[in-house]
């Protein structure tokens, strides 16, 4: 009997410190889920926002003043739209030209039966720890005669390595060998194997594959800068870094600006303010359609880090 | 099995020839990367000469390792290695365990709504590009307009001019990453967790084991080869660090801390066309990362078993 009462005290003393334990968790989590969400959440209010009352401080969370205005100047600002456009099909063309050379090359790494998988397995693995560096890569292309082109968007890194061990993964674990061989007997061919039977099983691999690359695509603008001359092919994160990073000029020009009259100081200033606000509402325009669409994702996307983190 | 015991007795053309189909398949994938991958890998020749465009890659004259003795004894050979180690180090210390703690606080939520919801929220800074990342960085840090500026200002300091600043760069860098990251970042350890097995939870907490117990003993441990995998890749990446970030944080007023080996390859290549100084200076920074993560992968392997190959 002694004992028993003791063993209720102490499960009752833990239970109290696991609420404190608790409490700490959620509190933590609380804290990191507004650092993470604030940014976010004051770039799209900002983008609605008067322009002066983001610049003096006063908008905390709310906008102030609210209206389409940068939107509007948006609306008529002829290279977010050319970039758009070209983005578009940059993340398009280039995503299907990745599944295309991916999946095939994935579901025959991942036949037990074929001779020679292992050293194309580590072909494609090398190419992950090493590689020909920034400008050899750069002379390649210009031999290929790709500089300028949109194939320099879309062709190298056509097949990235990670993703391939990935979908090779799911095909080694998920669909049945003996299915493969009982196809087989009856007469199935390779083409009509992979066709038939393994992408119609296979639909939460292509989601993530699409996922990948697709974001890839969408948020690239590393190659497009060092590859692409032509402002009629520019994606939209070239423009968007030419509006974002490089308008820094414009506030270090104000304030290193003091031979100027205060007239031109007062439209410099002016000009600042909207550049801000449009600043904030490209920032939306240019992000929302990734944000609107991962969340119906999520559940693929956990998925494929766990496929990817099998060790292959 | 009919069918491979078959295939076993057939020659090895025989066997190559019956799976045409399949390495057909595997064809555009393999081209790909021989075009895009290994031929430029054969370009490297050129950290050893003096390439002219003019001339190409074999009548180019040979100037053994000219380029990196001017490498290692440039003005800013110095300074781009301790701001590359600087930087990378600093996101490995801050950056790696935020994840792991992060995950291990959200599988304590039990309540699947409230844990999905914070999931999906964590995940969002992931999808954002990284020139609108660095955008938002621009503008949050502004000295005379930027929300964090009149945050400090609010709690009674001084606006920081925290693009301007040398030393601040490094952590505008490594904080603006720990914010893109780590929400992603805990995804890997989420799958690691939902391993654990229930039956030993369960047998703890009749124990009387606490909460903190169960994550210290039970939860942690199951996390441990993926942290390993997961630093070792890291490590290989010391001397990587985003070029395409710092690029486009850089100035020309922190350029004294924000110059990193990367970034100047860019500039010296691309920028300045110094195209075999350039690749010298590439192929450096890569045969120090492929030594580090052969190491690291090493003492992975000595001290946990868990190792990359």
């Amino acid at each position: 009997m002694k004992m028993t009462s003791k063993k209720k005290k102490s499960l009752l003393r833990y239970s109290l410190g696991d609420s404190v334990f608790l409490a700490i968790v959620y509190l933590l989590l609380l804290f990191s889920f507004l650092i993470i969400l604030y940014p976010i959440l004051y770039v799209i209010s900002a983008s609605f926002s008067d322009p002066n009352a983001v610049a003096g401080g006063e908008m905390i969370l709310w906008p102030i003043n609210p209206s389409l205005q940068a939107y509007e100047y948006i609306l008529h600002y002829g290279d977010i739209w050319t970039g758009y456009a070209n983005t578009i099909f940059y993340t398009v063309a280039g995503t299907l030209l990745n599944l295309l050379f991916t999946l095939p090359c994935a579901y025959m790494l991942s036949r037990r039966d074929v001779v020679g998988r292992g050293i194309i397995m580590t072909l494609f693995v090398i190419t992950m720890y090493f590689g020909g560096g920034l400008i050899p890569t750069y002379l390649n292309l210009n031999e290929l005669g790709m500089i300028n082109t949109r194939w320099s968007l879309l062709l190298p890194g056509v097949v990235s390595a990670y993703n391939l061990i990935v979908a090779r993964t799911f095909f080694v674990n998920t669909i049945p060998w003996e299915l493969q061989e009982a196809a087989f007997l009856d007469g199935c061919s390779d083409f009509r194997m992979f066709t038939k039977i393994i992408l119609p099983l296979s639909s939460p691999i292509i989601v993530v594959m699409t996922l990948y690359y697709g974001v890839g695509h969408w948020n690239a603008y590393f190659n497009a800068m060092i590859y692409i001359r032509d402002r009629e092919l520019y994606p939209l994160q070239v423009f968007l870094r030419e509006i974002l990073t490089m308008g820094q000029f414009a506030s270090d020009a104000m304030q290193n600006g003091g031979d100027l009259s205060p007239e031109e100081m007062l439209a410099l200033a002016k000009q600042t303010e909207t550049a801000n606000m449009i600043k904030y509402a490209v920032i939306v325009v240019s992000t929302a359609p990734m944000l609107i669409v991962y969340p119906f994702l999520q559940k693929y996307f956990a998925k494929g880090v766990m496929i990817g983190s099998v060790k292959g | 099995m009919i069918f491979s015991k078959k295939s076993n007795k057939r020659s090895l053309m025989m066997r190559l020839l019956a799976r045409w189909q399949l390495y057909l398949m595997s064809l555009p994938a393999i081209i790909a990367v021989l075009i895009f991958s290994y031929k430029p890998m054969y370009g490297i020749i050129i950290a050893f000469k003096d390439f002219r465009l003019n001339l190409g890659y074999f009548d180019s004259p040979w100037v053994g390792f000219e380029n990196f003795k001017r490498l290692f004894s440039s003005y800013w050979f110095p300074i781009i290695l301790k701001n590359t180690l600087t930087l990378s180090i600093l996101s490995l210390i801050i950056g790696f365990p935020i994840p792991i703690i992060l995950a291990l606080l959200v599988n304590e939520i039990k309540n699947e709504k409230i844990k999905r919801t914070f999931q999906t929220v964590s995940y969002a800074p992931h999808f954002i590009s990284t020139v609108v990342l660095c955008g938002m960085v621009i503008l949050f840090t502004n000295p005379s307009q930027g929300i964090i500026n009149k945050l400090i200002e609010a709690l009674g300091g001084e606006a920081i001019a925290f693009m301007q600043e040398p030393e601040m760069f490094k952590w505008v860098y490594v904080l603006s990453g720990v914010w893109q990251g780590a929400g992603w970042g805990a995804v890997i350890y989420f799958a690691a967790l939902s391993g654990v097995d229930q039956s030993l939870l369960d047998a703890a907490s009749v124990d009387g084991a606490s909460r903190m117990q169960k994550i210290i003993y039970i939860n942690f441990p199951v996390l441990v080869p993926t942290i390993m995998v997961m630093l070792v890749l890291q490590c290989g990446q010391l001397l990587s660090v985003g070029y395409e970030k710092t690029l486009l944080l850089q100035n020309s007023l922190n350029l004294q801390s924000s110059e990193i080996i990367s970034t100047y390859v860019y500039k010296m290549g691309l920028v300045n066309y110094d195209y075999s100084f350039s690749t010298a200076a590439g192929l450096f920074n890569s045969l120090c990362n492929t030594i580090i993560l052969v190491a690291a992968n090493m003492a992975s392997r000595k001290m946990t078993d868990s190792s990359l190959w």
